[in-house]
């Protein structure tokens, strides 16, 4: 290879280099790194009855309290295609492509392959609070993931 | 006519100077292209000429851009006319992109000098499609926010970097105002670049290889480009803009109410071109449907071009009398292949059922109930009717043209509620 060759390619490989940078740098900026400790306030403890669920749209998570008192923030997201799953029976179903799962999210029927995520649940002050910027991706439902007060 | 001494304008002269002066009379029938190089390139001025005018009302943002879209048919003079002629130019370009890959494709137009501008071509049809997908999202109703969630969804599967892939698409987990931002500045500024500098690289590519093929090279009559080639230019660019106009004029393009992140339709269905893909996505285990078909797809139609081909073949649609049969049998062994094996895998065969893992069963098996009927297809056509390289790449491409289209069509039109088949 020629020197002035060379150096046309170390140059070009920089400013190619920095280029790339700049722009996926500007794609990612938008994330909002500080604001993600933001927990969703759901409500008082004494509020939630047992054996029930929850819909909380804007939080964008069912908060269901089963017969044992455990809790669970489980996402509307279809793991899927992300529709948003609808609660049916006694479970949930996605409306786009009826990919069915049960009360803790566990797939009862495809196309989903992955049980619905959930969001970690703080209790403080005797209320509940939801962490809902950290989705929990899970292959199943296990009784460790229920949170109790 | 034709006369050298004749002044130009400089626009007329700068068009005329795209075509050399003078043009074997045979490259110029319809026959050859059917103008669809120049139908593409007509829909880009058209598209650039209407997206300009939509940018001057469309505010891209979640709370505004479905009531500007909607002022903008109102209040607008013409607005509703040129959002549809947007909106149909684009879903004609995506087609007639795809049947002018398909017509240099089988008139053995890719090989030796032609090369490069394939692959130049295949960067463009990504180009388009980007343009469609980016342009899909930006009415902002419920067709086209769901259509992008579940596409970029579809793209999470893809393993290893999928999740990082749309996650960038989106600006963050999920379709929001991020994505309309990033989505508006790539179909507005981005592409529109990329495509223009593409674009030239093509034109000049096709005068480098000294213009479009003919079949018969020894017999050659030249004829004045101007005015042979430039009134057939004329009549089929009047053609494409009298069918765009009329369309525009009695179809609305589609405005369904404004996007509702709360409520998925059902069926929720990815956009019409990539509904083939998503059909794929039903029937096979995501790592086959988004990586490895795909890879090999691509280095599929990267290697094409490479094989070597006897110069009196370029240029001869559909190679010889064998090719045209080979590509019949083709057609129809594909078409029944696929619409067979979509039927038992919604209808008889649960393999997702069966106690092995979902990548073997609902993955290795149906794929390899698709390759081994296409690899003894091959191997007759091989031994039986001796089919040569490019005879039996002819038979692969078309089985690959023909199925995709066929599961686009399952996709679009077969799939009614929760994506079952609706018969």
């Amino acid at each position: 290879m020629k020197r002035r060759n060379f150096f046309k390619k170390i140059i070009l490989g920089i400013v190619g280099i920095e280029t790339g940078y700049l722009v996926f740098d500007s794609f990612k900026k938008k994330k909002k790194k500080a604001v993600s400790r933001d927990l969703f306030e759901a409500g008082r403890i004494d509020s939630f009855e047992k054996n029930r669920m929850y819909p909380f749209n804007s939080g964008k998570f069912y908060l269901s309290v089963f017969e044992n008192g455990g809790m669970l923030a489980i996402s509307i997201k279809c793991t899927h295609l992300g529709c948003i799953v609808q609660p049916d029976n006694d479970g949930f179903l996605c409306p786009c492509h009826a990919s069915a799962f049960d009360k803790h999210g566990e797939v009862v029927s495809p196309p989903a392959t992955r049980a619905l995520d959930i969001f970690p649940i703080v209790v403080s002050d005797g209320k509940i609070l939801v962490d809902t910027n950290s989705p929990i991706k899970r292959k199943g439902f296990k009784k460790s993931q229920l949170t109790f007060v | 006519m034709g006369n050298d001494k004749i002044k130009h304008s400089v626009l007329t002269g700068f068009l005329l100077h795209l075509h050399p002066k003078k043009v074997n009379s045979e490259a110029i029938k319809y026959t050859r292209t059917f103008g669809l190089g120049g139908i593409n390139i007509l829909l880009f001025v058209i598209l650039a000429f209407t997206g300009l005018l939509l940018r001057f009302s469309y505010m891209p943002t979640p709370e505004r851009a479905y009531d500007s879209i909607v002022s903008f048919q109102n209040n607008t003079l013409f607005g509703s006319l040129i959002r549809n002629i947007h909106h149909w130019s684009a879903m004609f370009m995506v087609i007639t992109t795809f049947l002018h890959l398909l017509r240099v494709f089988y008139s053995q137009s890719i090989y030796y000098e032609r090369k490069k501008n394939w692959y130049y071509g295949l960067i463009l049809l990504l180009v388009v499609l980007a343009f469609n997908f980016t342009g899909y999202l930006l009415p902002w109703d419920q067709l086209s926010y769901w259509a992008v969630t579940i596409m970029t969804n579809i793209i999470e599967y893809v393993p290893f970097v999928g999740e990082w892939l749309a996650n960038l698409i989106r600006g963050g987990e999920i379709v929001n105002e991020n994505t309309l931002l990033n989505f508006y500045n790539f179909h507005t500024a981005l592409l529109p670049i990329l495509s223009t500098v593409f674009v030239v690289l093509h034109f000049w590519l096709i005068r480098k290889a000294k213009g479009v093929t003919v079949a018969n090279n020894n017999e050659q009559k030249m004829v004045n480009v101007n005015p042979a080639l430039i009134s057939k230019e004329v009549i089929v660019a009047l053609f494409t803009l009298a069918v765009v106009i009329f369309i525009g004029l009695f179809f609305n393009a589609p405005l369904l109410e404004k996007a509702n992140p709360m409520v998925s339709p059902n069926p929720s269905k990815a956009p019409w071109y990539f509904l083939g893909f998503q059909e794929l996505l039903i029937n096979l285990h995501p790592i086959i449907a988004t990586l490895i078909i795909p890879s090999a797809l691509t280095f599929f139609f990267i290697f094409i071009p490479k094989v070597s081909i006897k110069n009196e073949k370029v240029g001869r649609w559909f190679y010889s009398e064998k090719g045209k049969r080979i590509i019949v049998y083709s057609v129809l062994f594909a078409v029944v292949t696929t619409s067979l094996l979509i039927l038992i895998l919604e209808y008889w065969l649960h393999l997702n059922k069966l106690d092995i893992p979902l990548f073997i069963s609902t993955g290795i098996i149906p794929l390899f109930m698709y390759l081994i009927p296409a690899g003894t297809f091959i191997f007759i056509l091989k031994k039986k009717l001796k089919a040569d390289k490019i005879e039996l790449i002819l038979a692969l491409a078309t089985i690959i043209f023909t199925s995709y289209i066929v599961m686009s069509f399952v996709g679009i039109w077969l799939r009614g509620e929760a994506m079952h088949l609706i018969f």
